[in-house]
């Protein structure tokens, strides 16, 4: 130990330099440019094309100082500091130069800084006055540069290229931050300008609207539309996907005005996606909840509203409403029994408001049927997950990926869907060397970013994962020391995928044998890797068998807990993972803790002082079935829409109609919401305190920004109001307190207290207040003991495609909405960019069909018909379409297959036969 | 490089008569081996065989070279040597050379631009006709000049403009 810590604190005296600015002797570590030694020792340097975020660019000259030694001058921003180096950044000769350059800068730039929405922060106006830059100089530099059109066609920034001075800070965040490359410097000379393909408008470029450029650009040459200066920032963490971006919410009188990434998010490092960034104004939408909705007597519940608020509803107070579902609950309660009532809990709401309402299910209800959408997306993933390693969350951590040699990505449209991860992926294949492979029935954007890409047919991916684990065991790239050492069940798992040989697989899945053997031997090769996933890999009939023979692989190949390696479910919401940890399901209490465990039973008995029933309940799948069958009397549903995320909407809303008694709390009358007794009106992220847990574990806090509209409260506020008044009050004041018990009672929670929290958030497991949280699980033991192989053969989906059903359905989301569009869809610039939903087809299937861009077309399934207008595109390969299912017009899941996964109860949302006709009435 | 209006119908008409098509193109790239350093050399050869830069042909060519489309635009905009709209089946060059200038060239040019309803850069949507600046012709003692193809003619005035549009017209 004495060795290593002398040798460490030689190294980071080898790690630092020391050199000479304007006399003053300073310290920097080393590998720094002169301009971040300067800067780091609070000497200003103007610059306008340096960005820390961005590699060095030396584009704009400002930054020039005189070392000595070195001929003329040299731009501090591309030279890297020595030690021992004489730097003078403030001589005559230096600022001469500057204030050249800047002169010719300003001449090349046009604006009324009057009218300039930058003016309050822009660079070029600071630095003209640090150097003292005169008006009458820059005119008579002027040269009658042509006026270039506005861009004003993107619904969030005005890009004015007539301010830009060519720093190119916006095209290398695009190039080097979002990889996405929608911009570049085109054209010469006078007229050199920033150009998308083709110099079109903004918003018919390749640009994904993450904003990068607009935060970046130093003049007015790029400015968001709506922001204003805000009073006050409020650090919190984005609400859409499960990421979990940290970000500054800017406040002015109530509403948000701005949004910023936060630089030391240890998730986003201050970057932001579309949604993210301009998706925040349906908190302020006029049809937010203000009050509690009592349904008038006698209008009968009909999914697909088109009525009026007032002719379905009523407004009544708090202690109305309060009283009239306690009364209604416990009617149900003593007439049909406590597993009469199921409760959906939600993703989306805070870690607090969860442990609160599965308390409120277990305590006051007195049953176990409690579920979340968590059922509809990696159910699978905690069962297969459980299974082979003994826990099912993700085992590593982003900053893990900086390490990974090779990227598996499967059915995860990671780019779409989880956009910094997709950013994180592209940028360390750019930039570091990283090799990817990518698995996907659809052309996904990384698919361009590919080492190999394998483009099977929906549905085969346990036989495509057998097939690379034939390879690698047939050329002796598993890891036999880490199989030996670590697992059990290797045999069962080699005698299987025995069969399943190039040839075969590629008879199975569609992928050539050629491009199995690369892809095994680039993962068999890899030095660590690690396989991300999503929906593609959960959402089948064999969803828990995809996620054990993603678990197989890492297994076989030694690839999971080390640093670089690791098991990786992407989570979709922003708190599923949270949501699963606080016990929203029916078999387990918070922490995974079985309620058919009597000891476990007895803890909980102690501490929330009552009887607690022993018999797992009902999942969110079975739950339509069961109000059919007459178990279930009660639904009460808190913000989730089940009306459209649910598998074969039709038979699920015919259930919702003959429930009893339906009771809604959601920040706005969602469609579910529209078919409810009683609606509470809630707080939404932005309004309230708590905690989210992200994809990687990071328990972070959310913090109140805006007063909630109306009479909205949290949700956690408005079922502890319930509880009261059904006679068992809970007493919770704060969102802090809540966490205080749910870390008594949980141990992978223990040591998550809100104090802890401030800065970037902790890690589970964390089982104690001195813990620092864990970054990658299973260094040293699985959950289970020893990881374990599951031998899974490969059966079909459910549905296979017919003669009267001859295309493959697979849905999933769009990068600029959400779920069932309940917030996306309110949100002007994301419902601008992306307006109505569409059918995505093949030029090969179009045109065998007769069809054209824009058709109406009608898709029908077993289940179902929809309607919505084509858009040809070679992302769809022959015989498969896609549709998302964020609209109601439109609701996918109409068509989707609600059968099961047997383990997980999870629904094959991702295959389903159907057939296209064109609607003669043709759109637009 | 704003396309003219009806670009669009511009290029289906090229498509039709010059057979720009997704073979010819990956017959062209077929002689390269799909690095970096070969973009301008593709893009001179997709230039010589179908006379300027078609979008579809520049995105193919983004995608052979693993390069962002932006990337390929940015730099075939940055030569002068490239052409982002279809050539006309006649050339128009109007000489802007120190000797026409003198003698009246840019009223020249501005009288051709406004009989063709084009500017410098562009080609008729019919593509009949395409308009170009050239910076000396040599027949400086000729000035003011312009240039239909390969004819030269001299000491231009804007109803000799007249004249040698619509003698090239008749020629039709």
């Amino acid at each position: 130990m004495t060795t290593a810590a002398s040798t460490e604190t030689g190294e980071r005296k080898l790690d630092t330099i020391n050199l000479t600015i304007n006399g003053r002797e300073i310290m920097a570590k080393k590998g720094v440019t002169v301009l971040e030694a300067a800067l780091g020792a609070d000497i200003y340097i103007p610059t306008l094309c340096y960005d820390p975020d961005l590699k060095p660019y030396g584009g704009c000259r400002l930054c020039v100082v005189e070392i000595e030694g070195m001929r003329g001058l040299v731009s501090s921003c591309t030279t890297p500091a020595t030690d021992g180096m004489v730097v003078h950044t403030d001589t005559p000769r230096v600022n001469q130069s500057r204030r050249i350059t800047m002169e010719l800068i300003s001449a090349n730039h046009h604006g009324d800084c009057l009218a300039c929405a930058k003016n309050q922060d822009c660079e070029l106006l600071k630095i003209a006055r640090y150097l003292g830059i005169e008006q009458d100089r820059v005119e008579r530099l002027r040269k009658g540069t042509q006026v270039l059109s506005v861009d004003d066609s993107h619904p969030a920034f005005i890009r004015d290229l007539n301010k830009c001075i060519l720093c190119a800070k916006c095209v290398r965040a695009c190039h080097e931050i979002a990889c996405v490359d929608a911009i570049d410097i085109a054209f010469r000379g006078n007229s050199a300008r920033i150009a998308t393909f083709g110099d079109k408008p903004i918003v018919e470029s390749i640009c994904k609207s993450c904003g990068e450029c607009v935060m970046r650009c130093p003049t007015g040459a790029l400015v968001p539309k709506w922001e204003k200066p805000p009073a006050e920032e409020v650090k919190t963490i984005c609400p859409y996907c499960g990421v979990g971006c940290s970000l500054y919410l800017g406040v002015l009188d109530n509403k948000i005005v701005s949004v910023r990434g936060d630089s030391e998010g240890p998730a986003n490092k201050g970057s932001l996606c579309v949604k993210g960034r301009w998706g925040y104004d349906f908190l302020s939408h006029p049809e937010r909840l203000t009050t509690p909705l009592i349904r008038l007597p006698g209008v009968a519940r009909q999914a697909g509203h088109n009525g009026k608020v007032h002719e379905i509803f009523r407004e009544a107070s708090w202690d109305e409403a309060l009283e009239l579902a306690a009364k209604r609950l416990l009617e149900l309660k003593q007439d049909y029994g406590p597993d009469s009532i199921a409760a959906l809990s939600s993703a989306k709401c805070t870690n607090e408001d969860n442990y609160v309402m599965q308390k409120f299910v277990r305590v006051v209800l007195g049953s176990n049927n409690i579920d979340h959408c968590a059922r509809l997306c990696h159910a699978s993933t905690v069962v297969g997950g459980i299974a082979a390693f003994g826990q099912g969350a993700m085992t590593n951590a982003y900053s893990d990926f900086e390490k990974t040699g090779l990227f598996f990505v499967i059915g995860s449209n990671t780019t779409e869907c989880h956009p910094i991860i997709g950013s994180m992926i592209k940028r360390r294949v750019r930039f570091g060397g990283a090799k990817l492979i990518v698995a996907d029935p659809r052309s996904i954007e990384l698919s361009d970013f590919a080492t190999v890409r394998l483009s099977h047919k929906p549905g085969t991916d346990v036989a495509l994962l057998n097939g690379l684990m034939h390879v690698i065991i047939r050329d002796g790239l598993e890891n036999k020391e880490f199989i030996r050492e670590r697992t059990e069940g290797f045999e069962e798992l080699r005698q299987l995928v025995e069969r399943y040989t190039p040839e075969v697989v590629e008879a199975i899945t569609g992928v050539s044998k050629a491009d199995i053997e690369a892809a095994a031997r680039l993962f068999g090769e890899a030095k660590s890797a690690c396989i991300l996933y999503g929906m593609g890999i959960t959402q089948h009939t064999t969803g828990t068998d995809n996620v054990k023979s993603v678990a197989n692989l890492l297994l076989l190949t030694g690839n999971i807990g080390r640093e670089g390696t690791g098991f990786s479910p992407l989570r979709g919401q922003n708190n599923v993972q949270g949501a699963c940890d606080m016990g929203a399901l029916p078999n387990v209490y918070p922490g995974y803790q079985r309620v058919d465990d009597r000891a476990v039973r007895m803890k909980f008995e102690t501490a929330w002082g009552c009887k607690l029933n022993d018999r797992p309940g009902m999942t969110v799948t079975e739950i339509a079935n069961a109000i059919l069958g007459g178990d279930i009397k009660g639904l009460y549903v808190m913000g989730e829409n089940p009306v459209l995320s649910e598998p074969n909407l039709e038979h699920f809303r015919q259930a919702l109609e003959k429930v009893e008694l339906l009771v809604v709390q959601d920040i706005f009358l969602s469609e579910t919401a529209w078919l409810a007794d009683v609606v509470f009106p809630a707080a939404a992220f932005a309004e309230k305190n708590g905690t989210f847990t992200n994809t990687e574990r990071r328990v972070q806090r959310i913090r109140q920004a805006l007063m909630p509209p109306g009479e909205a409260k949290a949700d956690w506020e408005i079922i502890s109001a319930l509880a009261e008044k059904m006679g068992k009050p809970f007493d919770y004041q704060t969102a802090s307190q809540i966490m205080e018990e749910a870390a008594s009672l949980t141990p992978i929670y223990g040591g998550i207290h809100f104090d802890r929290l401030d800065n970037g958030g902790l890690q589970w497991p964390c089982p104690d207040t001195s813990h620092p949280g864990t970054s990658f699980l299973y260094q040293d033991g699985f959950a289970r003991g020893r990881g374990k192989f599951h031998a899974a053969d490969y059966f079909p989906p459910a549905e296979s495609i017919s003669k009267k059903y001859p295309l493959v359905l697979t849905t999933g989301r769009v990068l600029e909405h959400w779920h069932t569009g309940t917030m996306s869809r309110r949100a002007n610039v994301l419902n601008e960019l992306y307006p109505n939903g569409v059918v995505e087809m093949s030029p090969i299937d179009a045109a065998r069909l007769g069809f054209i861009e824009g058709d109406l077309v009608v898709v029908t399934s077993k289940r179902g018909r929809v309607e919505a207008p084509l858009h040809i595109t070679e992302k769809s390969p022959p015989g498969v379409i896609f549709m998302s299912f964020h609209w109601r017009e439109a609701a996918a899941n109409i068509l989707t297959n609600d059968a099961l996964d047997p383990l997980a109860k999870i629904p094959e949302y991702k295959v389903s036969a159907v057939n296209a006709v064109r609607r003669r009435k043709k759109l637009r | 490089m704003a396309n003219p209006s009806g670009a669009q119908d511009t290029q289906v008409l090229l498509q039709q008569q010059e057979g720009i098509s997704e073979e010819r193109l990956n017959e062209i790239l077929s002689s390269y081996q799909g690095k970096e350093e070969e973009l301008i050399p593709i893009l001179q050869q997709v230039q010589q065989v179908f006379g300027y830069l078609p979008e579809p042909a520049m995105k193919r060519i983004a995608k052979f070279l693993k390069l962002p489309e932006s990337t390929v635009f940015g730099v075939g905009t940055f030569y002068a040597q490239f052409k982002f709209v279809p050539s006309g089946r006649n050339i128009i060059r109007v000489c802007r050379g120190t000797a026409c200038h003198v003698r009246g060239g840019a009223r020249i040019l501005r009288e051709v631009e406004k009989q063709l309803g084009i500017k410098p850069g562009e080609s008729s949507p019919d593509l009949e006709y395409c308009l170009e600046t050239v910076a000396c012709i040599g027949a400086c003692a000729l000035a003011p000049t312009m240039v239909v193809n390969n004819e030269t003619h001299g000491q231009m005035t804007a109803r000799k403009v007249t004249e040698v549009l619509e003698q090239f017209r008749g020629k039709k």
